[in-house]
């Protein structure tokens, strides 16, 4: 199973690397989200401050699903699921490698986020590993539950649309999660974000195990 | 085209839609006329008589059953539609209910909190579990192939029912505005009495069987959609292959061969 999911992660990661497509559509989506929320509250510097945790997090969630929507596309060439499925490879280790290149990519995205809300709102994080383990968990969480939604609907048609109806409502405990996380990381409270860090750890949880036991089913249904 | 063919109509179902309008309509002569009202609350408190009922109904009985028929669909020993149908009217049936659920909630929550909506754990867990709900009704919705539609929305009810046990817990978990568990707390300790206990408890009887009743007629439509669909396919073939016999009967009546001469 380890085995698959490094080589899958390896070619989806590779694909990534030639195509460019996370860096040339997804990282500048992420930011756009940024600045247009910005835009959204106006230039009240007090105001933007206080919002910036939840920014963080909406430009990671949007740009979660430009990512999960890629990573199910590279699979959509003709022939290339059933090649897939046909491999013999597990599907636990597809699943765990899909989830690990979208992991990578989505811990990349959130550094850029992450230097976005520090230059554009003028915000620095006051207690860094509360923040970063707050975007471990979540990006866990996030490429997990992603890849599950994303095998859903691939095959699909109206996949385009179809998915972020699907996957934002479930990805919402993350936004709530990650952004009190972030207030209490901003304003120094540990125990304020050690508190909401327990619904980011069973979600990170719930959706790598659902993950592994259901992706054979929806591989087959795909 | 010929009819749709008869299908199941058994005669409970008849039985559980008389119970269901008897039972309600007790429920509403205990619920505005015999109770009294409550010595806080007033009159708002006969909402105690629908929302606490529509919930259950919306989160354990429509969340039950769509998480166990999907689990069984899913086992390749009991894989049948039986059960892709009977998860797919239970998720149907508790959107209805969940969205009423929120509604009834809303207009308790706007006199006794001021507020048509606050976000509250249990609030927001349940409006999350509409949209989820929603999101398994559109992936429902688009065409497939049976066998993989059903494995697909199989799955994705299973997703949805994750939600299940946080909006239960919600009220344990967070410190909530909502009130905890409103019949029992968790030491099984009574809150209401009386002829007020016995209206809610009626009212539960009541929703559960309009619950059961909305499942069989909504697994039924369910089967004469099947039905439709696969008579509608072969009204279809049997209208391209008549086509198709026409143009080489044309064709080999001028003696040359034409394009759509050939079986589909």
């Amino acid at each position: 199973m380890w085995h698959d999911a490094v080589l899958v992660a390896g070619k989806d990661l590779r694909i990534e690397a030639r195509s460019r497509v996370a860096l040339w559509q997804v990282v500048p989506f992420a930011v756009l989200v940024l600045v247009l929320l910005a835009f959204a509250i106006g230039p009240d510097q007090t105001a933007l401050k206080h919002a910036a945790p939840g920014i963080f997090w909406v430009a990671l969630l949007f740009s979660t699903v430009l990512a999960i929507q890629r990573s199910v596309a590279v699979e959509s060439g003709e022939g290339t699921r059933d090649g897939l499925r046909l491999s013999g490879m597990d599907p636990a280790g597809v699943f765990l490698g899909k989830a690990a290149a979208v992991g990578l990519q989505l811990l990349a995205l959130q550094v850029v986020l992450w230097a976005g809300v520090t230059f554009l709102f003028d915000v620095r994080v006051q207690v860094v590993w509360l923040a970063a383990t707050a975007c471990l968990l979540a990006t866990v969480g996030l490429a997990c539950a992603g890849v599950l939604y994303g095998a859903l609907s691939a095959g699909l048609r109206v996949r385009d649309t179809l998915l972020p109806l699907l996957v934002l409502p479930v990805l919402a405990p993350v936004l709530l999660a990650g952004s009190k996380v972030w207030q209490a990381a901003l304003s120094g409270s540990v125990s304020g974000g050690t508190q909401w860090l327990k619904i980011l750890v069973p979600f990170a949880v719930i959706y790598l195990v659902v993950g592994v036991v259901l992706y054979g089913p929806l591989q087959e249904a795909a | 085209m010929s009819a749709v063919p008869a299908t199941w109509r058994p005669r409970w179902l008849t039985v559980v839609g008389v119970l269901a309008v008897v039972t309600t309509a007790f429920t509403v002569w205990l619920g505005l006329w015999v109770t009294p009202p409550d010595v806080v609350q007033g009159n708002l408190a006969r909402l105690l008589y629908v929302h606490p009922a529509v919930a259950t109904v919306a989160l354990y009985w429509a969340g039950g059953v769509a998480c166990a028929g999907s689990l069984l669909y899913l086992w390749p020993r009991t894989r049948s539609f039986f059960w892709d149908r009977l998860a797919a009217s239970a998720v149907e049936v508790g959107a209805v209910f969940s969205a009423l659920t929120l509604v009834t909630g809303s207009l308790w929550g706007r006199p006794v909190w001021g507020v048509w909506w606050t976000w509250d754990a249990r609030l927001t867990s349940t409006a999350l579990l509409l949209l989820l709900e929603i999101g398994y009704l559109a992936l429902r919705r688009v065409p497939a192939d049976p066998h993989i539609r059903a494995r697909r929305c199989a799955v994705a009810a299973l997703l949805v029912a994750i939600d299940v046990p946080i909006v239960h817990f919600s009220v344990d978990w967070w410190n909530t505005l909502h009130q905890g568990g409103t019949i029992l707390d968790p030491g099984f300790e009574l809150h209401v009495h009386g002829s007020m206990l016995w209206t809610m408890l009626l009212s539960f009887v009541a929703f559960s069987l309009i619950f059961v009743w909305l499942l069989a007629v909504r697994y039924r439509i369910e089967v004469l959609e099947d039905a439709v669909g696969d008579q509608e396919l072969e009204v279809s073939l049997a209208e391209r292959w008549s086509e198709d016999t026409e143009l080489v009967g044309a064709g080999s009546g001028t003696g040359g061969s034409t394009p759509g001469g050939s079986a589909p």
